[in-house]
């Protein structure tokens, strides 16, 4: 499990309008994308002091290529993350909370304990 | 020595700005009444003239982030931007730039690494909608320097309860040790129960109505040892998995005293979460 790069996925796709546009529309080649050139991207070091380790399991990749908030709540994934950034690709296509009652109902068969989203 | 002339805590709702300029159509059904609460907790701060405002909060993944999370961290800047573009996206908030009291900062800096809290700091902060919210409820002309205390409620693992309640308690001896003239406001802001990403988010009132009720007799009443007798870290995930944004309420019970009653309080029961206002004048009813 690499719960920090999933979470560190989301976080750097939520804060850049860019990117929350263009993991919208190609969510597979975005994910791709971040994987081969960003994920190892210290995100406040210059290029040349990048880690050199870090990589998605199968399911975490598929789970964000998939655009499927559901499994990123089984992985524990960050739920502020997922549920903002999703909000901000999403909800423009729904009427007022329709997107964020929805995504609640498709979380509904989890119960606590959550999943852990320690990372 | 300076002096503590009230000490407030507060839900920050990021939906209140946006609800309360809304016009026509967009304005929403309870904005009226919400704005008719804000304003008289405002006057609740508007009467203690203050000079200065200490206030905590909590970054929501906006600046601080996984690869160097701080527990508990102060700012230190002659001035702080605010708001981020994903809060103006999903909020509608605006961009805004607050003054710092860095004479404050420096204080709470080296008197809180004295007294045994391994504070970090920051020199460009870019706070959050946890601060800026209290801005714009309680003091929205934005005329005062701030400190801002960041805490982390949000990425696990997290500070115990107890330990906000301790940080409390000793912002509020930093404070009172000052030396200065200056007039001191504490602002605070967290949560009742919450759910954010999870299956009980958006429903018609905060996931845990019981749980609110309590926390806010807790609150009202200075009720510390009770509400660390009943919340742990890990109690805190039951009433909604945003809910540790509690902690912050106890960190402003501890400025404000054990056994120490509010001398004001409200709630306003609104969809998804509840509202709730508290405020303590430590130097008598103003």
């Amino acid at each position: 499990m690499s719960k920090y790069l999933l979470d560190k996925f989301l976080f750097t796709v939520d804060r850049d309008p860019e990117l929350v546009e263009r993991y919208r529309e190609d969510p597979a080649g975005t994910v791709a994308w971040w994987e081969e050139t960003q994920a190892n991207r210290i995100l406040n070091c210059v290029g040349a002091e990048s880690s050199t380790w870090l990589a998605f399991e199968e399911e975490e990749r598929a789970a964000l290529a998939g655009h499927d908030y559901v499994k990123l709540f089984e992985l524990g994934a960050h739920p502020f993350l997922t549920l903002t950034l999703f909000i901000g690709m999403f909800e423009r296509d729904h009427g007022p909370l329709e997107f964020q009652k929805e995504y609640a109902r498709r979380l509904a068969h989890f119960s606590l304990p959550y999943p852990d989203i320690a990372t | 020595m300076a002096e503590l002339v009230a000490v407030i805590a507060s839900t920050h709702h990021p939906f209140y700005y946006r609800a309360s300029t809304a016009t026509g159509a967009d304005r929403p059904d309870f904005a009226d009444e919400w704005v008719r609460k804000v304003e008289a907790f405002r006057e609740t701060l508007t009467r203690a003239r203050p000079d200065v405002l200490v206030m905590v909060g909590s970054d929501h993944f906006h600046q601080l982030w996984l690869d160097n999370m701080p527990q508990f961290l102060v700012g230190k800047a002659p001035f702080y931007d605010a708001n981020f573009y994903n809060e103006e996206r999903e909020f509608g908030l605006p961009r805004m730039l607050l003054r710092g009291q860095e004479d404050l900062s420096a204080y709470v800096l080296r008197e809180g690494l004295d007294a045994g809290f391994d504070l970090a700091f920051s020199n460009e902060l870019r706070i959050d909608h946890s601060i800026t919210c209290p801005i714009i409820t309680l003091r929205p002309q934005n005329d005062l320097p701030i400190v801002p205390i960041y805490t982390n409620i949000f990425a696990p693992p997290l500070p115990q309860p107890k330990r906000f309640v301790q940080l409390g308690r000793a912002i509020r001896q930093l404070i009172e040790s000052w030396p200065s003239d200056q007039r001191v406001a504490v602002i605070g802001t967290g949560h009742l129960s919450l759910e954010l990403g999870g299956p009980r988010q958006f429903g018609p009132h905060g996931p845990d109505p019981e749980f609110d009720r309590k926390a806010v007799d807790w609150i009202a009443n200075g009720d510390i040892e009770k509400c660390l007798g009943e919340v742990t870290l890990e109690s805190l995930h039951l009433p909604g998995n945003a809910t540790h944004g509690f902690m912050d309420f106890m960190l402003m019970m501890g400025v404000a005293g054990e056994g120490q009653r509010v001398d004001y309080v409200d709630t306003y029961d609104l969809f998804h979460t509840m509202e709730a206002y508290f405020t303590w004048y430590p130097g008598g009813p103003r």
